[in-house]
């Protein structure tokens, strides 16, 4: 009998491994001053450096350095005094050095932690994720396989090479063993990718899209039997690109390695490549050798020894950190956690923010966003952003507060807004959207409801307030919905005596 | 020769085209040259000449010619570093010493032979064929650079470029009778020169003369932001030490170690002399002990091949070189494995193996590790001292040049030709080598090292100038002028 | 004691991507036998209190600007290529995955 998720943890803790790949939004490339702006045509950025020919040398560039800093020291890390380059050699045609210019034992950064937040059975908690170490090293080329039934790499008849992508800088951020995740092994991984992202966006050293390949992720999971106290062997999986997949790949491995465990067979040390149609994993190359990266130190480049009071300057200039920021946020417009949660996994707290800043209240803020907007936005299938903007939510937030607006008006703007029709100025005037507010037009329509509803008028006379619902609506409905509602109100209980 | 060029008694071309003549006329018999590079080395010298005519001011080498070794990256030039897996590559781009060099308006006539990838000491693991040595042209010319060396001893050219890893400029001017200088390590650019040892390798000025070497030295060292490793201070004035000629009080280290048994009794007869003329000229000579270079070697040969395997993975045949293999039948693997298996010679793949296991896991430590930590050492070693003296001299080579062939297949004997010159080049330090006179049981060139601490290359140059002056005198001509002349009379 | 031996020579070569005959390991193994006992003698040399050193220059810090520079051209970045296609290094077939 095959065991489903909550099988496999009833039986095996699982232990979490994640690295996570950066490209760095740098003008030049890690060794040479070759643009890095994306989509030029094939091999029109690369120099005798990043192509590796015979007699080039690297030299580092400087931003990437501060950036590893900036890095290393938004995630509690301490910076290495000393670090030094090292080469991992191997062989692959999209490498034109045939090795690869990193660090091994001396990295820029290390020991730092991360905490995230998770939903659990018994509420929101924290988890802190220790980080092992930051470091600095270089992309490869891009390969394009010809031929072959599939155009996959598997029987391609040969391969093009394009390094405008070799050289590009990566941070490489790895996290030590973490155990104790428990059944929340998966939201875990995402949590942790999905902070990491955000601050990585908040310190402005990459454009962090995953589904571009600016921000890569490998996960690795063991599971050990409960009780054994011995660390099972974990695996790699690679072609995580979305911080959904990063969940699903955690769980799918996890079932599929505890299957394995049941049926007594031993889990094998590879790499594995991530399925997104399946949410499965499929080997990797096996490897009859493991490779042998025989690691020194880079004889071509020098030590980095970043001064102490630079890097207190840096650590000075960090941005907030984007989960103080969210709880700052949470107590300044006093958001209950679940709609805090909701907004966050919706991904508009900034569009939210922004709103607020150009001076709309955050609750109606919030609510429109995720309620109306959203809500056509997933219907239309687009970023609720792609409808419309802080600056026209604020627009109409402000109207409504300030009278001009109802909001059953400030509705049907919206939906004129999102229908192209122009701004919500544009839209009140071509569809003459505006709050009756002038008195003596209201006190017409509502002497002209008395007059149709002269019984109910009289009840409201006797004392029976709630009849008065009646004639409101017969106002409004005389004026389109455009009648102030609160105001007819006032006025129709005054003029009634009441 | 450039003070002829700049009084205008001789024109840049015609200059060229001398050296040409003569090149065609006895490099059938020495080969130095891979490559002759006429129409370029001309249209330069045309250019020196006329802006020479218009009166602009010249640096003091424009127009002299120069043989460049063949390591060296020159743009659209063939350059293939004495192998057949670079057979026909053209660099896109000038290595920063090429370029300085011809901003100085030197006339490259062409690439001169070497050991493969720089990788001996008797340029006889060329894919091409060795180079003879001018002196006998049954003999080596000393390697890697006996290209470079051959050709000033042939008098093919006047100047020459060479690289030195762990003595290849040094003992090649030994054997040749001419001058080698390797610069202390970060003083010349490394930018385009074929990396063999990148914590090693440095390019160096030769010359039939010290002060030559000086006027070309001063052309390419300097800072060069292209090559992490290069020096950010001034060149020190290597000219003016070099015509200073005068050594009066200082102190002159003879290292124990390197030289007595092992060395021939030919070369130390000429060393002891030629450290006598430094006595008369009022230097004062003292004893120094190193007493960790008797690993060097050993280490030198743990270093450079571990750094070369990973420098010379990058022959794959997938950007340039050659390929072999790819018939449509093979992966990329195989024609790797295929193209290197006949791109490299014995010697090279023998290092490749040796530095692929002394980084492997599991002998790392031993072999890698234990090599960098004896290269503390022998600075320590130097650094003692170079408290006691102001420079350190030895013997260039163990023996003069021996016969084409009869070290070939010993490589244990043939890495001992560099046991005198290694040290410097694990230190880092400046070495020098300039002829000291003929041994007497074969007649064949000794060479005479000078070592000078990090950073103060012009020591060498100012003792070397000394002494090559009084060596002259003594003999009343320079040692070069008693050189075979070869070709037709 | 063979210091090396023909296996490990064979593991090298692949690890080296260098195609041998088994004469050529044969041979190679026992010239790099003779060249691993004579160099054996570094582990008597370097004692652990010594610190290695990977550079003769105490240099650090050496970095550049951020700033582009012109890259090459696409024809000069080519002009080596055994082969070439759509302005791209054509190469043998890659089996496997990427590192």
């Amino acid at each position: 009998m095959a065991l489903n998720y909550d099988g496999v943890i009833e039986k095996y803790e699982p232990t979490l491994g994640l690295e996570v790949h950066v490209e760095l939004n740098t003008n030049t490339k890690m060794f040479c001053g070759c643009a890095t702006a994306f989509g030029a045509e094939p091999n029109t950025q690369t120099c005798p450096v990043c192509l590796g020919l015979p007699g080039s040398l690297p030299v580092v560039n400087e931003v990437a350095i501060e950036s590893a800093i900036r890095i290393g020291l938004a995630l509690n890390c301490s910076i290495a005094p000393f670090s030094r380059f090292a080469r991992k050699n191997y062989f692959y045609p999209d490498m034109p050095k045939d090795f690869q210019i990193s660090q091994y034992d001396e990295p820029i950064c290390v020991d730092g932690f991360l905490d995230v937040e998770i939903d659990t059975d018994e509420g929101v908690k924290t988890f802190r994720v220790e980080i092992e170490r930051v470091h600095m090293e270089e992309d490869t080329g891009k390969s394009l396989h010809v031929g072959g039934s599939t155009g996959r790499i598997h029987g391609a008849e040969y391969s093009l090479l394009d390094y405008n992508r070799a050289g590009i800088p990566l941070m490489e951020i790895v996290t030590k063993m973490i155990p104790g995740t428990e059944k929340y092994a998966p939201q875990v991984a995402r949590a942790y990718v999905t902070e990491l992202r955000d601050i990585l966006r908040s310190l402005g050293v990459s454009d962090v899209k995953m589904e571009q390949g600016s921000l890569r992720c490998d996960a690795n999971v063991s599971l050990s039997p409960r009780g054994s106290g011995k660390l099972g062997t974990r695996s790699e999986t690679k072609n995580v690109n979305s911080l959904r997949s990063v969940e699903r790949a955690i769980h799918g491995e996890m079932i599929r390695q505890g299957n394995l465990l049941e049926n007594g067979e031993r889990i094998i040390q590879e790499t594995r490549h991530f399925l997104e149609e399946s949410g499965e994993t499929r080997p990797g190359r096996s490897k009859e050798t493991a490779e042998d990266y025989r690691y020194f130190q880079e004889p071509d480049l020098v030590p980095v020894a970043p001064d102490a009071t630079w890097i207190e300057e840096i650590r000075a200039s960090l941005p907030e950190r984007p989960s103080v920021r969210r709880k700052r946020l949470q107590v300044e417009w006093a958001v209950p956690d679940k709609e805090m949660t909701a907004m966050i996994n919706a991904e508009l707290l900034d569009t939210v923010e922004a709103t607020v800043k150009l001076g709309a209240d955050p609750t109606k803020a919030r609510t429109w966003w995720l309620g109306e907007i959203s809500r056509v936005a997933n219907e239309k299938e687009v970023e609720a952003t792609s409808l419309m903007n802080p600056a026209q939510v604020a627009e109409i937030i402000l109207l409504v507060s300030s009278g001009e607006l109802t909001d059953k008006l400030a509705r049907a703007v919206v939906e004129g807004v999102i229908a192209g029709e122009g701004s919500p100025r544009d839209v009140i005037e071509k569809r003459g959207l505006k709050v009756v507010s002038d008195d003596s037009a209201l006190m017409a329509a509502i002497e002209a409801a008395i007059a149709t509803q002269p019984d109910t008028a009289q009840r409201v006379r006797d004392g029976n307030i709630p009849a008065a619902g009646a004639l409101i609506g017969a106002v409004m409905k005389a004026t389109g919905g455009q009648a102030d509602a609160a105001r007819v109100r006032e006025l129709l209980l005054q003029h009634l005596g009441q | 020769m450039a003070s002829a060029l700049a009084n205008k008694d001789v024109s840049a071309v015609d200059l060229a085209n001398e050296h040409f003549a003569r090149i065609e006329e006895v490099d059938g018999e020495v080969h130095a040259f891979l490559y002759l590079d006429k129409e370029g080395a001309l249209s330069q010298a045309k250019s020196v000449d006329e802006k020479r005519a218009a009166g602009e001011k010249l640096g003091p080498l424009a127009g002299v010619p120069l043989a460049l070794k063949d390591v060296m990256a020159q743009k659209g030039i063939p350059t293939t570093c004495g192998s057949k897996i670079l057979e026909g590559w053209r660099p896109p781009y000038d290595a920063t010493v090429v370029t300085r060099l011809k901003d100085a308006g030197i006339v490259i006539l062409g690439k001169t032979n070497m050991d493969e990838f720089a990788m001996g000491s008797s340029t006889e693991n060329s894919a091409y064929g060795p180079t003879h040595n001018p002196w006998d042209l049954t003999r080596i010319p000393g390697g890697s650079g006996g290209g470079s060396s051959a050709s000033l001893a042939a008098f093919e050219a006047p100047l020459a470029i060479g690289t030195d890893t762990g003595g290849s400029i040094r003992q090649p001017a030994a054997v040749t009778g001419t001058v080698g200088v390797k610069p202390t390590y970060g003083a010349v650019s490394r930018y385009g020169l074929v990396a063999f040892s990148s914590s090693l390798d440095q390019a160096g000025p030769c010359a039939r003369t010290v002060l030559d070497a000086a006027l070309l030295h001063e052309v390419i060292a300097g800072h060069d932001g292209k090559d992490s490793s290069s020096i950010n201070a001034p060149v020190p004035a290597v000219v003016a030490a070099a015509k200073k000629l005068d050594v009066k009080g200082m102190k002159i280290g003879v290292i124990k170690e390197l030289g007595g048994e092992g060395f021939q009794k030919g070369v130390s007869e000429r060393f002891n002399e030629a450290l006598e003329e430094l006595v008369k000229a009022g230097a004062e000579i003292v004893e120094v002990s190193c007493p960790n270079f008797e690993y060097a070697l050993a280490a030198y040969y743990l270093i450079a091949p571990s750094e070369a395997s990973s420098n010379l993975a990058r022959f794959d045949s997938m950007r340039y070189g050659l390929r072999v293999g790819d018939d449509g039948s093979r992966g990329a693997e195989e024609v790797m494995s295929l193209t290197r298996q006949a791109g490299f010679g014995k010697e090279v793949k023998r290092r490749i193996i040796l530095g692929t296991y002394a980084l492997s896991s599991g002998y790392y430590d031993a072999y890698y590790g234990s090599a960098q930590r004896v290269r503390t050492l022998i600075m320590r070693d130097y650094e003692a001292a170079f408290a006691k003296a102001d420079v350190l001299v030895s013997p260039t080579a163990p023996t003069t040049a021996f016969k084409i062939g009869e070290k070939a297949d010993d490589p244990v004997a043939m890495y001992l030709n560099d046991i005198a010159t290694i040290p410097v080049n694990m230190a880092g330090i400046g070495g020098m080598s300039l002829p000291c006179g003929l041994a007497p049981e074969d007649g064949l060139p000794v060479g005479f090292q000078i070592m000078s601490p990090a950073m103060k290359d012009d020591l060498m140059y100012q003792v070397g100038g000394t002494l090559e002056a009084a060596l002259n005198a003594k003999w009343g001509s320079t040692l070069i002028s008693q050189a075979p002349a070869l070709g037709a009379k | 004691m063979a210091a090396i031996s023909r296996d490990e020579v064979a593991h090298l070569a692949r690890l080296a991507r260098i195609e041998m005959s088994s004469d050529e390991l044969d041979h190679l193994a026992s010239e790099l036998d003779q060249i691993l006992h004579a160099v054996d003698r570094v582990q008597e040399a370097a004692k652990d209190d010594v610190p290695p050193t990977s550079h003769p220059l105490p240099l650090k810090n050496v970095t550049r600007p951020d700033v582009v520079v012109p890259s090459l051209t696409p024809q000069d970045a080519l002009s080596g290529a055994p082969a070439s296609d759509e302005q791209r290094f054509k190469v043998p077939q890659i089996l496997g995955d990427a590192e």
